[in-house]
């Protein structure tokens, strides 16, 4: 292959690009440092706000729901998801197939509005109290189609031959399964889970709509806040989120990096 | 071993069987719903509107139907503009995130291949982080004393304060910086596999770099300018976050006439029917998108 | 040793292997098509073909991953029907090698002997066994993904080895090593072959490689064989045109059947004066039948003199090409007829005086014992 060559267009767009994509996250995070009441006027450093922000007992239990919500929905979705890809990666033409692949595309472009809208009538036809469970299960819809697609495309990828290997040297389908598909496609299913994870987190509208009595997350109480002007004690949160986000995705970089230094080491 | 095989098939059976049912019970049967109330009549109680199905009546249920909302919606032009108005500013966000975001993945596609995977991961990170807040973190950008209009005020380009905020101009703003990495990524996907000696040779046959960017490159890339189109258009079509907090009211959208129609107006049949006309909108570039994705996940094979 | 073993010329011996009037149909193509094949114990045997002949299909029936839509197979008295791949007494070695990259070099060769629940002691024994078999005694920590080419074919065929299957399926087993390894490895499968009294059964689109390795070859095409018989054989006496181009280089001479003089048939043909003589005693011809004569270029001589009078089978031309290889030097010779022959000519030695040039006039001459009559 010929050397890729970077141009100086090239290096300015990448340069403007990112900048767009991080200074308005970055000014969050340090206006959350703000002393002054006044989010756009700097007023010193502080980190005043942070206090405020854990003594709020509402936005604390509306963070403990957001955490509970998106980890059930999270695990539910990774299970349905993982089951749906094996469906649509190794079943073949089954009855049906075509509606089954429709119904796993289109959540994940659906406007959330009408996810949400629909789910919220069915829970009220079938006399379902909006609660936890509703935006649990509401949410479990939602991510489970995203963790298919991302465990789908590895299995896609995956060598057949190796269940085949498995099959000839004596184990049966299940232990295949478990013994080799599994611990392959299983990056796959933790990344899979993440995005759920994460989208759970993230998601006001399906949320919104789902909503019960005792059951506000996060983003319903962030976005109630902003609609009645920028809080200072908002980003503070935000930068909190924030910093999870990332040191979460740093560390799992690095893990995952550090698994195939030492693997080659070993080989040494 | 009848019995065992039995067996065997009846658990490898689950494997679709429990997703799908899942699907169809959460994902379709609401929609049908959505269908059914959509021409029903609203109702002073609570739910706000006339029983969804009761088995003893059923010629009564087909009676009750009619369509009262949908003729509504035609009369009342409102809804009308903001579906043209959706498609509109949904339309030229997604040329607005073609043309910002193929110079950022030709660049990463371009890139040493020791970047490459840093880079993905750096158009990826910000997705990782709230949606809500990313869009929050405008407000304070884009507000008449805001800091872009103070960055701007201090090095003198301008003296007046900048009124972008809850102008389309800030819709725009907001979906283009939201909805950036799912443009960005499948063009990656699709420049990064492309075979540099092919524009080598266009240039050797004679073609300009600008010529051979027309003519190579753009075509190639085409599936991903196709899924990332779709993957921007679809969603910002329904988008209700983005114009809510930075468009203000003048700014229409259908779907946040959906949310205002159920949690102001509280009439849930209206709001069904925005939701079907919504779908309507959608069913076409929904149908072709999930084409896309299962020619390109087949393609696997 | 090998010369004695030919269990297939006996009339009573007892196959290991049947495939009776087997038919295997995907959708509409058929990929065998009512095949019967037997191959017996010990045997090392090919099956050769170009890709999408059906040879692959019908290994992986044997493994079981294939179901074939009619006929049967048997392995020695056990009907195959309904028996799932990992049931049979048969081990593949994968065209892919299919190693498990999650599982070291030594995990991958206990693989199977875990799935028959061999005790831990007896693993290790089996694996140490298997690992001096195919000399990777040191690397057994190692990861698929740490091994050379060549290292991860020795791993896929101790896995495939370890439960001491009935008979090993080879699905393409030198097709991702480099010339030179391949040849080696080829004589090595030969020698653990016999060492081990094993079956082979190997699948494979090179001709040099069934050659080299098989005791028989079963030549197919579109889910039919054409022709199973030893390497010798097959090329000395190929059954029809495909097998004597497939295998190795032909000169393919067109004609008519004139007669049949003092037990050597006579061919008319527009490429010689005179009609050419072949001796295949074992056709049964008649006259006025088209036919192709079949003459391999190492069996043709080439000279610049003309033979003399009472020569037979003489052809002229000129020379059209000559490409030097080292061992052998090949001719291309333009017939009159526009027809182009490959002639090949040993170099035994390191200096030739005068040699052949160039657009030089010559005779292309061979013995009637040379060709093999083809009915077309």
């Amino acid at each position: 292959m010929t050397m890729r060559r970077l141009s100086v267009f090239n290096v300015t767009s990448l340069v403007i690009g990112f900048a767009f994509l991080y200074l308005p996250i970055l000014l969050l995070v340090i206006y959350s440092f703000n002393a002054s009441r006044l989010v756009t006027v700097w007023g010193g450093f502080s980190t005043h706000w942070y206090g405020a922000l854990f003594r709020n007992e509402a936005l604390m239990e509306a963070a403990w729901v957001t955490l509970r919500v998106a980890f059930l929905s999270a695990t539910l979705a990774t299970l349905l998801g993982t089951l749906a890809a094996l469906a649509l990666a190794r079943y073949g033409r089954f009855p049906g197939r075509t509606l089954f692949t429709g119904m796993v595309y289109a959540p994940m472009v659906m406007p959330e509005v009408i996810t949400g809208l629909s789910l919220l009538l069915f829970f009220v036809a079938v006399g379902f109290d909006r609660g936890f469970w509703t935006i649990t299960l509401a949410h479990t819809t939602l991510t489970m189609c995203f963790v298919t697609v991302v465990v789908q495309s590895r299995l896609m990828t995956f060598d057949r031959s190796l269940e085949e290997a498995a099959m000839d040297l004596g184990a049966p389908p299940l232990r295949t399964f478990f013994s080799v598909t599994l611990p392959l496609i299983a990056p796959s299913i933790v990344a899979g889970f993440l995005l759920a994870f994460t989208l759970s987190m993230d998601d006001l509208v399906i949320a919104s709509f789902n909503t019960g009595p005792g059951a506000t997350t996060l983003p319903i109480k962030i976005y109630s806040a902003v609609r009645l002007g920028l809080s200072p004690e908002v980003n503070a949160a935000s930068a909190i989120l924030i910093g999870i986000v990332t040191v979460g995705v740093i560390s799992a970089t690095l893990l995952s990096k550090r698994s195939v230094l030492r693997s080659r080491r070993n080989s040494h | 071993m009848t019995d065992r095989t039995l067996t065997r098939r009846l658990s490898a059976g689950l494997v679709p069987a429990v997703p799908y049912l899942w699907l169809g019970v959460l994902f379709l049967v609401p929609f049908l719903i959505v269908l059914k109330i959509s021409l029903s009549d609203p109702a002073v109680a609570q739910p706000p509107y006339k029983p969804v199905f009761e088995w003893s009546d059923i010629a009564g249920f087909f009676s009750a139907l009619d369509f009262e909302n949908f003729i509504l919606l035609t009369e009342d032009d409102l809804y009308f503009r903001a579906t043209i108005s959706s498609v509109r500013i949904a339309a030229v966000s997604t040329l607005l995130l073609l043309l910002v975001g193929f110079p950022i993945a030709y660049g990463m596609a371009r890139a040493p291949e020791r970047y490459r995977a840093l880079l993905v991961a750096a158009i990826i990170l910000p997705f990782w982080t709230s949606f809500l807040i990313r869009i929050y973190a405008w407000v304070a950008i884009l507000k008449p004393e805001g800091l872009l209009t103070q960055v701007l005020v201090a090095i003198g380009l301008i003296s007046e304060p900048l009124d972008i905020l809850n102008t389309e101009t800030a819709v725009y703003i907001g979906i283009v910086y939201a909805y950036l990495p799912f443009m960005v990524l499948p063009l990656f996907a699709t420049l990064e596999k492309m075979d540099d000696t092919l524009l080598e040779a266009a240039l050797d046959l004679g073609s300009t770099p600008w010529r051979s960017f027309w003519t190579i490159t753009v075509p190639l890339a085409m599936p991903g300018i196709i899924a990332g189109s779709l993957l921007c258009f679809i969603p910002a079509v329904g988008e209700f976050v983005i114009p809510d907090l930075l468009g203000g009211s003048e700014t229409l959208m259908i779907g946040r006439q959906l949310w205002s129609e159920f949690f102001s107006n509280r009439d849930w049949p209206l709001a069904s029917a925005v939701a079907i006309l919504l779908l309507i909108v959608l069913v076409v570039p929904i149908v072709i998108y999930r084409d896309v994705e299962a020619r390109r996940l087949e393609a696997h094979r | 040793m090998r010369r004695s073993f030919a269990p297939w010329v006996k009339p009573d011996a007892k196959p290991l292997i049947r495939f009776e009037n087997v038919t295997k149909r995907f959708g509409d193509s058929t990929a065998v098509d009512h095949l019967s094949l037997n191959i017996f114990e010990g045997e090392f045997f090919c099956l050769l073909g170009p890709s999408g002949c059906g040879k692959t299909t019908l290994m992986r029936m044997l493994a079981g991953f294939e179901t074939p839509t009619k006929g049967t197979i048997t392995l020695g008295d056990q009907n195959l029907a309904g028996v799932p791949p990992y049931r049979r007494p048969v081990n593949m070695m994968f065209q892919s090698y299919a190693l498990f990259p999650h599982m070291s070099v030594e995990k991958n060769i206990a693989f199977g002997l875990k799935q028959d629940g061999m005790s831990k002691d007896q693993i290790a024994d089996r694996v140490g066994e298997m690992l001096r078999l195919v000399q990777l005694e040191k690397l057994a920590r190692r990861y698929p993904s740490q091994l050379s080419g060549g290292q991860r074919q020795r791993v896929a065929l101790a896995r495939a080895l370890a439960k001491k299957p009935k008979v090993l399926l080879l699905d393409e087993p030198l097709g991702a090593l480099d010339k030179k390894l391949r040849e080696e490895t080829q004589f090595e499968l030969m020698d653990i072959q016999h060492e081990l009294h094993m079956t082979f059964v190997v699948v494979t689109h090179d001709q040099e490689e069934a050659m080299t390795m098989a005791d028989r070859i079963a030549v197919m095409d579109h889910g039919r064989i054409v022709q199973v018989a030893t390497p010798g054989e097959i090329y000395e006496q190929p059954k029809t045109r495909f097998i004597a181009e497939f295998v190795g280089d032909v000169n393919i001479i067109e004609g008519h059947v004139q007669g049949q003089e003092n037990g050597l048939w006579r061919v008319k043909t527009s490429s010689a004066a005179v009609p050419l003589t072949i001796d295949d005693p074992d056709e049964v011809l008649h006259s006025g039948q088209a036919v192709a004569i079949a003459v391999r270029p190492e069996k043709m001589v080439i000279q610049r003199d003309p033979p003399g009078p009472s020569a037979i089978n003489v052809l002229t031309g000129e020379v059209w090409d000559i490409g030097y290889l080292g061992d052998w030097t090949v001719y291309r010779v333009k017939l009159a007829t526009g027809e182009i022959l490959r002639v090949t000519r040993a170099n035994a030695s390191r200096f030739v005086e005068n040699p052949i040039e160039w657009d030089e006039q010559v005779y292309v001459t061979f013995a009637p014992d040379a060709a093999v009559i083809l009915a077309e």
